[in-house]
């Protein structure tokens, strides 16, 4: 695979063919708000935190689906990223009903965390406050629409990990809703395996264990790189 | 005549409201209303959500008393999962209920009405307050501080903060309690039992330069209501609903709390945001006596809270406390509850009283550091029903769920809502005594105000309401004409 050297925030980088731009940040040690993207899962390039400038196009580009190229001038804290960044946030928020002070991730969650790292201290849009329902029907798990951020994480792990492909996403726009199977309740499902995969993926608290209560979730993802050192390198290495 | 309301902040209660006089033709007060002004609406917002969430989303409803929607949302959600919770989880919340107890009724007595116990009901506004105890009597305020935080530092070892806890759940409690804050909550109890024997002297020496409000305060025949324990003894986790009349006689012996919708009934009236829960029977009783009238409701006046609690258990069941409940029911002819409002301070000291004593004892519980604290269960009941007495007073929360545990229906009875009766009638007495021909003084005001306080009313709790309070009168006369109006800053 052959080098290829491109330009980040005025330093001179090296990389490999084929990998994300957002690869390379991370490597890198640059620090790139993200939520739809999980290492271990396929990208989305849905949540848009990740965007960068790169000079000689006017558009921004999502680093998580951007491949690097030689020569590439990139720029990833502009003061315009930054602004964007942060209307992303507040439109996430302000799109349902995170009342952080109630939910069962308040510290542990994603969104929280992103938005307090960015110094988003109000929200200047209107609030829709949709009135979207819980889905508590599953013996274990417990689905609120009002925290999704449709990253569809919960779709990509269900679908490539698990293979069960129980998830998927309703409708268009800020209508969309993840559902499960044909739209149905949880606790209905057949194709469900109850793996609980989803939930662990979850960056908020639309996903959580049934009875957990404020602030008493905690997710955690590096079952993800165990499955993927075994499949894809015949590793089981898990808690080691 | 005018109909602008002037809004001015007032200190020392918590919530919206505005008292309005009605006066007849010769100027004497005919009517009095204590309008809340404010509507937050959790039961309805609250339907959709599971019953899992209640006791974190209740609990903001309040931030001085979170502690007490704790402990009513996390029993009926123990009722909706159908189980009898760890012993050590029920002993913990009984620890962190008291220290509730203690650290709202020490903010109430010190800093809340100690300005007017200590600097007097006609002391210059600017410094009846907080500030101006401290400049005048810093070592009460201190002890006021000192007092309150014991409260607060319990709560805060239990739950991990002193506001707002997430600490107890349906099924239990979420931490145990480590040996290391049994050994500091120990050694923080001597301090808070002397500043409760102190206060409880101060408290005296004041019943003589206020023989006058303790004369009218809110001194008038009503029901009492409270928990007690199945022997009858104190109570304020647990137990059974007990109710006694005027003349000491006990309506209600005992009943099961989650049968309180069998005697309470809870009326509304278009000028207040806060509903008018009355006891039932007593209700019935005088509208078939005396035929049915508009306010037929208002019979069944009952109080809540402190003075309710002590008048209508037999004995508290710690030795110190119990001495001083011999004294305090020497208040009232023998076997008959003390009515007097003004009493609410005596019976919240004692109850800081009982509360440190239960704390002693429960420190040296070896079972108290146990570390199983949390039943798990699935919904097992369409319907729970929690109650715990809240510093001031019985608090209930009815949750109805679906098999799923989503909430359907959501009934919560305040505290501060079951003395609304009677606070409407306090305000009446003191209004009555001190206003003749419609003339409205600062002292005045501030007279009815205290006679607010005595029921330290919560009102962000009792209407589910946000703020802090601006209070106004307006005085009407016979025509309904706007005549004066006073708000308080």
């Amino acid at each position: 695979m052959s080098v290829v050297t491109l330009t980040i925030n005025d330093e001179l980088v090296s990389a490999q063919e084929g990998e994300t731009l957002l690869a390379v940040l991370h490597e890198r040690g640059i620090d790139m708000p993200t939520l739809c993207h999980l290492e271990g899962l396929s990208e989305r390039g849905g949540c848009r935190l990740c965007m960068v400038e790169l000079e000689g196009s006017s558009r921004l580009q999502a680093a998580c689906v951007t491949q690097v190229q030689e020569d590439m001038i990139v720029h990833t804290h502009s003061e315009r990223l930054v602004k964007y960044r942060k209307m992303i946030l507040e439109l996430l928020f302000a799109e349902r009903n995170h009342i952080c002070a109630v939910c069962v991730m308040n510290g542990n969650c994603e969104l929280q965390w992103e938005a307090a790292k960015i110094g988003m201290d109000h929200v200047r849009y209107e609030y829709l406050n949709p009135d979207l329902a819980m889905d508590a029907s599953h013996e274990r798990y417990v689905l609120d629409h009002n925290r999704c951020i449709l990253c569809t994480r919960c779709v990509r792990v269900c679908d490539e990990i698990e293979g069960a492909h129980v998830w998927d996403v309703m409708g268009r726009g800020a209508n969309s809703r993840v559902i499960i199977d044909l739209n149905q309740a949880w606790g209905t499902s057949q194709s469900c395996t109850s793996c609980g995969k989803c939930v662990q993926v979850c960056p908020t608290g639309a996903l959580f264990d049934k009875g957990a209560t404020v602030a008493e979730m905690e997710k955690q993802h590096n079952f993800l790189r165990w499955i993927l050192d075994g499949r894809e390198k015949n590793v089981w290495s898990y808690g080691k | 005549m005018t109909k602008t309301i002037l809004i001015d902040p007032v200190t020392r209660i918590e919530g919206h409201a505005k008292i309005t006089l009605h006066l007849d033709d010769d100027g004497q007060v005919e009517e009095a209303r204590f309008h809340v002004t404010e509507f937050r609406g959790f039961e309805k917002f609250c339907e959709g959500r599971s019953f899992w969430e209640m006791p974190g989303i209740t609990a903001r409803i309040c931030g001085i008393c979170p502690v007490s929607h704790l402990m009513a949302s996390s029993k009926a959600g123990d009722a909706i999962l159908g189980v009898n919770i760890p012993p050590t989880a029920a002993k913990l919340r009984r620890l962190m209920n008291w220290a509730q107890l203690v650290q709202s009724h020490a903010l109430s007595f010190f800093h809340l009405s100690g300005p007017d116990l200590l600097l007097g009901m006609d002391s210059d506004p600017a410094q009846r307050n907080v500030m101006g105890l401290i400049e005048k009597y810093p070592d009460v305020a201190r002890n006021g501080i000192r007092l309150r935080r014991f409260g607060q530092k319990v709560i805060e070892m239990l739950g991990g903060r002193s506001v707002h806890p997430a600490w107890t759940v349906a099924g239990g409690v979420r931490d145990p309690l480590s040996d290391e804050n049994r050994s500091k909550i120990r050694r923080m109890l001597p301090e808070a039992l002397d500043i409760t024997g102190l206060a409880l002297d101060l408290l005296k020496d004041a019943f003589d330069s206020f023989s006058d409000e303790e004369a009218m305060y809110g001194n008038f025949p009503s029901l009492y209501m409270g928990l007690v324990t199945p022997e009858g003894g104190l109570e304020h986790y647990d137990g059974l609903l007990r109710v006694m009349d005027s003349d000491g006689n006990v309506l209600e012996p005992g009943l099961a709390p989650a049968r309180y919708r069998e005697i309470l009934g809870e009326a509304t009236e278009p000028w207040s945001y806060l509903k008018f829960p009355y006891y039932k029977p007593a209700a019935v009783r005088d509208a078939n006596g005396s035929g049915r009238t508009l306010d037929h409701y208002q019979a069944g006046m009952y109080r809540v809270g402190p003075l309710a609690r002590v008048n209508v258990c037999d004995f508290a069941g710690t030795p110190r406390a119990d001495a001083e409940l011999r004294e305090f029911r020497r208040l009232a002819p023998r076997g008959r509850p003390v009515a007097n409002s003004f009493h609410y301070h005596y019976a919240r000291l004692i109850e800081i009283l009982y509360a440190l004593e239960r704390i002693v004892e429960t420190m040296d519980d070896p079972a108290i550091t146990d570390k199983r604290i949390r039943a798990h269960a699935e919904v097992n009941n369409m319907v729970g029903v929690g109650v715990s007495e809240a510093p001031r007073g019985a608090l209930f929360h009815e949750y109805h769920v679906n098999g799923d545990g989503i909430l359907q229906k959501v009934n919560m009875i305040i505290a501060t809502g079951q003395n609304n009766l009677a606070m409407n009638r306090t305000v009446k007495q003191i209004a009555q005594y001190h206003i003749n021909g419609g003339k409205v003084t600062e002292g005045v005001l501030n007279r009815i105000e205290h006679g607010i306080r005595l029921y330290d009313p919560c009102l962000s709790c009792s209407t589910h309401a946000v703020g802090q309070m601006p209070m106004v009168v307006e005085v009407y006369d016979a025509g309904g004409a706007l005549v004066q109006q006073v708000a308080r800053g």
